[in-house]
């Protein structure tokens, strides 16, 4: 790796001490999980900071558990703890359905979810999923904590709502609904190792005479960020789940896109098939609950 | 700034060595450790050529800063055989021709020993995508898959 300064290194142990380093340091700080994003962009120097802060040593970034039934993650949990936590995995399926897709075996070994949102992708595979569930991200600050749903942490392509100073503590998600489920997929022209032309993630919940009582729809890959298509959710809401409505939930899903041309698709393209994506993943949720 | 002093164990040995805080892993163990099995192919995560193991997890070590691994364990191609006795994996490799040139070699056994470990009878889907994030430019895919069924059958007894 080429240098043309020192880079310094620094492993807090607790969040006040990892919230006063990244406060009290004047040039370009980074904050360091998996590493997957952060060491590409140093290898490329894209990235060139004069402090990095690893945040793996701090116990609430690496705790992965359950409390009256809601689950939190921390910020450095990575991609295969998240895969073999099989609880998580039959409560969050579409969130596991994301996760998995977040490059090879040996990425995910490193690579967390935390890191896949504060890299801010706007193709990144677990935030629809995230989105989807009513996932919020746990921030602290200087000031103390805050909550934010995940649809509002993401500002754009790389951004976030993160003030400087302030560090992702975990993603929290909320109590699973009975007779809910979700799913997330994406479409890729390989199967593994890409990043998607378009991806959808979507939660619903069914009344026992098979009325969907709530569903919440993302969509990634199509916009600056990952979008809510609160009208694809309204598409579903208070129906049987027929052909008919299915049809008009695609459409809705369609409208909201607003993609760009590019190498992986072109606007027209990615239009035509998160329509098809979103009904297979709407299908894959109700598949699940069943 | 001074470099950074690390103890880790290798290959079930203590080891320690001096490294600056930007420098990977994958870096220190070809450079001063002199373990040269484990290869640099992509330095960006894309290749698996450098694919070692991190406290029993498959990682990039091109992917990974030498002073993360302070107290760590770490796994690589020289502590695969028992002496001269090949891991079977690494038998079967041969046996099936599943290697032309051999860079990614290492990444691939390191990687499906890993697999083994966590699943003894993959099916060759499973193996697949498995070794997804691991490229060979030569040989192709066939007969790496084949040697790994192959070896799971072995080990399986």
């Amino acid at each position: 790796m080429k240098r043309v300064k020192k880079m310094q290194y620094e492993s807090p142990k607790s969040i006040d001490d990892a919230i006063s380093l990244i406060s009290n340091s004047p040039g370009n700080v980074r904050l360091l999980a998996g590493g997957t994003d952060l060491l590409v962009q140093m290898q490329s120097q894209v990235a060139d900071p004069d402090l990095v802060i690893d945040i793996k040593n701090i116990k609430e970034m690496k705790e992965f558990k359950k409390e009256d039934g809601v689950y939190t993650v921390g910020a450095a949990v990575t991609g295969m703890e998240i895969i073999e936590h099989e609880e998580f995995g039959s409560d969050w399926p579409g969130v596991v359905d994301g996760v998995k897709l977040i490059g090879s075996i040996q990425i995910k070994g490193r690579a967390s979810m935390g890191g896949n949102l504060c890299n801010a992708s706007p193709a990144a595979d677990s935030i629809p999923a995230m989105i989807a569930s009513g996932a919020s991200a746990v921030i602290a600050g200087p000031n103390g904590r805050r909550e934010v749903l995940v649809e509002d942490f993401i500002k754009g392509p790389g951004k976030t709502s993160l003030k400087s100073n302030e560090i992702l503590l975990s993603v929290k998600f909320p109590i699973k609904k009975p007779n809910s489920s979700g799913a997330y997929l994406r479409f890729t022209p390989r199967t593994e190792m890409d990043i998607a032309v378009v991806g959808v993630g979507i939660n619903v919940t069914m009344s026992d005479s098979g009325i969907c009582e709530e569903a919440k729809v993302s969509i990634g890959a199509v916009a600056e960020k990952a979008l809510v298509v609160e009208d694809a959710a309204t598409a579903l809401v208070g129906n049987k789940i027929t052909d008919e409505i299915i049809e008009n939930f695609i459409s809705k899903v369609r409208a909201s896109a607003r993609p760009i041309n590019d190498k992986r698709g072109t606007v027209d393209f990615r239009i035509q098939v998160i329509g098809v994506i979103a009904k297979r993943a709407l299908k894959m949720a109700l598949e699940r609950i069943r | 700034m001074t470099r950074r002093h690390i103890e880790a164990k290798i290959n079930g040995d203590n080891c320690d060595f001096l490294c600056e805080s930007n420098e990977t892993l994958l870096s220190v163990i070809r450079n001063q450790l002199q373990l040269t099995g484990t290869k640099e192919g992509c330095s960006t995560g894309d290749c698996g050529a450098c694919s070692v193991m991190l406290d029993g997890r498959l990682v990039c070590s091109c992917l990974t800063l030498a002073v993360e691994v302070e107290g760590k364990n770490i796994d690589t191609i020289e502590g695969m055989s028992n002496g001269e006795d090949l891991h079977i994996l690494q038998r079967k490799f041969l046996e099936h021709a599943a290697l032309q040139c051999g860079i990614c070699t290492p990444g691939f056994l390191i990687a499906a020993r890993a697999l083994l470990e966590k699943n003894p009878n993959p099916t060759e889907t499973e193996v697949r995508y498995w070794l997804a994030g691991n490229l060979c430019r030569c040989t192709g895919y066939h007969k790496i898959v084949e040697a790994v069924l192959d070896a799971a059958e072995e080990m399986r007894g």
